[in-house]
């Protein structure tokens, strides 16, 4: 676990670790909600948590469009917004990886960036493995009545291991049955740019993603990053299936009040 | 083979429309991916012999000429001959030259990807020569004037009934009447046909899935066995392999072996591996009476040294490939290369220039699993990544596209900017969502809502809201 640095704190909240919460692009446009859900469960975990206005997007659709130059000024705008926290928490495993591993290849050795931005990634982590692997959190309360299936997004999985996480803290909503797709760790054809770049591919990837999740029989999907949910969710609403969507971050919240991503009752 | 990836895109549509292909596809899902888990999970050493691998091949790039002169010297001292190819062109007249000068009218083929890389068969067979390849997958494929479409099982796109109708359009010399409803009778009858060949052929052309500097022999790795007769059986065995197929020791080898057979088939071993120093001796039972070995560059040592340099790490396995969720849906034709795949999306624009291949390295989700298989950890997606900042960098991405991302990445920089702009937008859109929360058209947004609906953004913007509850905080603590 690491050490809370000495931040800026109010005298109440002197021994609680300060968060910025990076609430990504996706989730500021189209789902506040996990943005909320987000802040609630880290201040369930014992953090202080802020949001800075300095952040807009971690870059990831520049940088993997080959634009370098872009993808730095706006690395350097999130570097400076958030280094002065404890740590810096975004409900994306995505944008998470983006900052974590990424951000300092964007600087030359010797560019003094390069070392800020190190220091900066090091404070990095997806939402729901730093409320376990940092926090050290086993559970959460609340109960969930629905049979849920998980869609593991490609970074937060190969790039910072997020696997296990959710499962374990959703296996702790009283009443919880994961009932696990095939090929749960396959892309579900999302990748930025790339499903409106190659719309025919990202469909045929998605239209077998959809297959593994129907199969479950389940009656909600789950996933960490806002990509990958809306596509899948866009996919689930155009054929027509009543499969719930939301982001893992707002079940485990137990807010569940505002309508799903796609599907549900209230939809 | 004429490069035809600028065209991915019309290809890619044409191959998800085309239904047996489809049912081809399914089967490199089924048929390489679990087969590979079982054998790695398997091995507890698996990662630290994928490490022990990458240092090895590492190290060897490092000293690339001093290995290459060191095979070489190997190579002649055992009686055979190294020909230095710096082009395709320069390998194929190199080939050309041997095979007129043994006066050969046919030539039997191992399984090689350089020769499909330098254009070989079409080039021996304009030179009144017939190449014949004795792999079955090659067999079918050559039969049906087709290229591969995976770099280990060439074959994979084509179905059963098409190898028997290909079988009975090509061997005329079988009655028609016969049997070939079961797999095993279509092998039965390419073997009767391919071991005539065997004899017929003047020379032996292999690739070498290793070149081993300290003995100057040549590895090759098959499950059919048929390279063996290909290499053993003419009386002159040519040897076409890149440079970077060089590794320093024979105990390299065998460690690089370990995880090769693994990463592509599932198998602990490929069915023979094959090694061969120089041409038959006095006391050889067998063998061939000369032994040449054709060492191709095409493009590779100005790869050296630059940020593609890993890629030549690559040993072939196809892991990449068979566990890529864009080659599933497309197989390996649409993309336009001899090298399809992850591997082919970084390697191809190395051999062609970004300007002719631009696709491949953007056809990709990033979704990480082929560097995740790969056994010799080549960073496949960063080097995408870097071959689109080249396409950046020369102004070669579409107009539009470029047009787009630089308006956004403009107010991207701009906070109070882009917060003023989305919290103008995002309502609009919600509205646009209507009672159901979808849009299923949106002017722009075609790529999306083409075969998806768009969720409807629930309105006022997260930062918005935020700054609402900060206000509210505030006034009710006052």
């Amino acid at each position: 676990m690491e050490e809370p640095s000495a931040g800026r704190r109010t005298r109440a909240d002197a021994k609680k670790p300060t968060v910025g919460l990076f609430a990504t692009c996706l989730v500021d446009l189209f789902r506040p909600s996990v943005g909320f859900a987000s802040v609630k469960l880290l201040e369930d975990a014992g953090c202080r948590v802020e949001v800075p206005l300095g952040q807009t997007c971690c870059g990831q659709p520049a940088y993997n469009s080959g634009d370098r130059a872009d993808t730095a000024a706006i690395a350097k705008q999130v570097i400076e917004s958030f280094e002065g926290f404890d740590y810096v928490v975004a409900p994306s495993g995505s944008c998470g990886s983006t900052m974590k591993k990424h951000y300092p290849w964007l600087f030359e050795e010797g560019d003094p960036w390069r070392a800020r931005a190190e220091r900066f990634s090091a404070k990095v982590h997806e939402l729901v493995s730093f409320l376990t692997d940092v926090m050290g959190i086993t559970g959460v309360e609340g109960r969930l009545d629905q049979s849920v299936t998980y869609h593991d997004s490609c970074s937060g999985l190969r790039e910072l291991g997020v696997q296990a996480q959710p499962r374990a803290l959703l296996n702790s909503l009283e009443g919880a049955t994961i009932t696990e797709m095939k090929d749960a760790n396959v892309c579900c054809g999302f990748g930025g740019t790339f499903c409106v770049k190659y719309p025919d591919i990202s469909n045929t990837i998605v239209t077998k993603k959809m297959k593994a999740i129907t199969d479950t029989g389940a009656d909600m999907l789950l996933a960490g990053d806002m990509g990958c949910l809306m596509n899948m969710a866009g996919k689930l609403k155009r054929e027509g299936s009543n499969v719930e969507v939301r982001h893992v971050a707002e079940v485990l919240a137990g807010m569940t009040d505002q309508p799903a991503i796609a599907g549900g009752g209230k939809r | 083979m004429e490069l035809t990836s600028l065209k991915f895109k019309e290809q890619s549509s044409a191959a998800i429309a085309n239904a047996d292909l489809q049912r081809a596809l399914g089967n490199v899902e089924k048929g390489f991916i679990d087969k590979r888990r079982k054998s790695t999970d398997a091995l507890p050493e698996f990662d630290r012999l994928r490490d022990n691998a990458r240092d090895i091949k590492n190290h060897t790039l490092a000293h690339l000429d001093h290995y290459l002169e060191a095979y070489e010297e190997k190579v002649t001292q055992s009686g055979g001959h190294v020909h230095w190819a710096a082009t395709a062109a320069e390998a194929r007249e190199a080939v050309l030259a041997i095979c007129q000068q043994r006066k050969a009218k046919t030539v039997t083929k191992g399984k090689s990807m350089i020769t499909e890389e330098i254009g070989l068969n079409d080039f021996l067979s304009a030179n009144d020569i017939t190449p014949v390849e004795t792999d079955l997958g090659e067999y079918i494929i050559q039969l049906r004037g087709e290229h591969p479409s995976h770099i280990i099982a060439p074959a994979v796109h084509v179905n059963r009934d098409q190898v028997e109708s290909d079988f009975r359009r090509v061997h005329t010399q079988f009655e028609a009447e016969r049997d070939l409803t079961e797999p095993v009778s279509l092998l039965a009858e390419a073997r009767e046909v391919l071991r005539q060949k065997y004899f017929e052929a003047d020379i032996g052309i292999t690739g070498a899935n290793f070149l081993v500097a300290e003995t100057g022999s040549s590895v090759i790795v098959t499950n059919e066995g048929n390279g063996d007769l290909t290499q053993t059986l003419g009386k002159v065995h040519i040897v076409v392999a890149s440079i970077e197929k060089v590794v320093p020791t024979l105990e390299d080898t065998a460690q690089i072996l370990r995880v090769l057979a693994r990463s592509a088939t599932g198998q602990d071993m490929s069915v023979y591996t094959t090694v061969s120093t120089g041409p038959k001796r006095a006391d050889d039972p067998d063998g061939p009476e000369e032994y040449h070995v054709v060492l191709v560059d095409n493009g590779r040592s100005d790869m050296l040294g630059t940020e593609y340099q890993e890629m030549l790490r690559c040993i072939r396995c196809g892991a990449c490939m068979n566990h890529c969720p864009v080659y599933h849906a497309v197989g390996g034709h649409a993309y336009g290369s001899v090298y399809p795949g992850p591997m082919g999306a970084v390697l191809t624009p190395s051999l062609h220039g970004i300007d002719k291949s631009g696709h491949l390295p953007n056809a990709s989700t990033f979704c990480g699993r082929c560097e995740e298989v790969c056994p010799m950890r080549i960073p496949l997606p960063k080097m995408m990544r870097h071959w689109r900042e080249q396409e950046f960098e020369k102004h070669l991405q579409p107009s539009k596209a470029r047009f787009g991302l630089g308006i956004w990445a403009y107010v991207a920089r701009r906070p109070k900017l882009y917060r003023r702009a989305v919290s103008l937008a995002m309502p609009v859109l919600s509205r646009l969502g209507g009672a159901r929360h979808r849009i299923a058209r949106l002017p722009l947004a075609g790529g999306w809502t083409r075969h998806r609906d768009l969720p409807a953004p629930e309105g006022a913007t997260f930062m918005q809201q935020w700054a609402e509850r900060q206000r509210h905080d505030k006034g009710s603590k006052a």
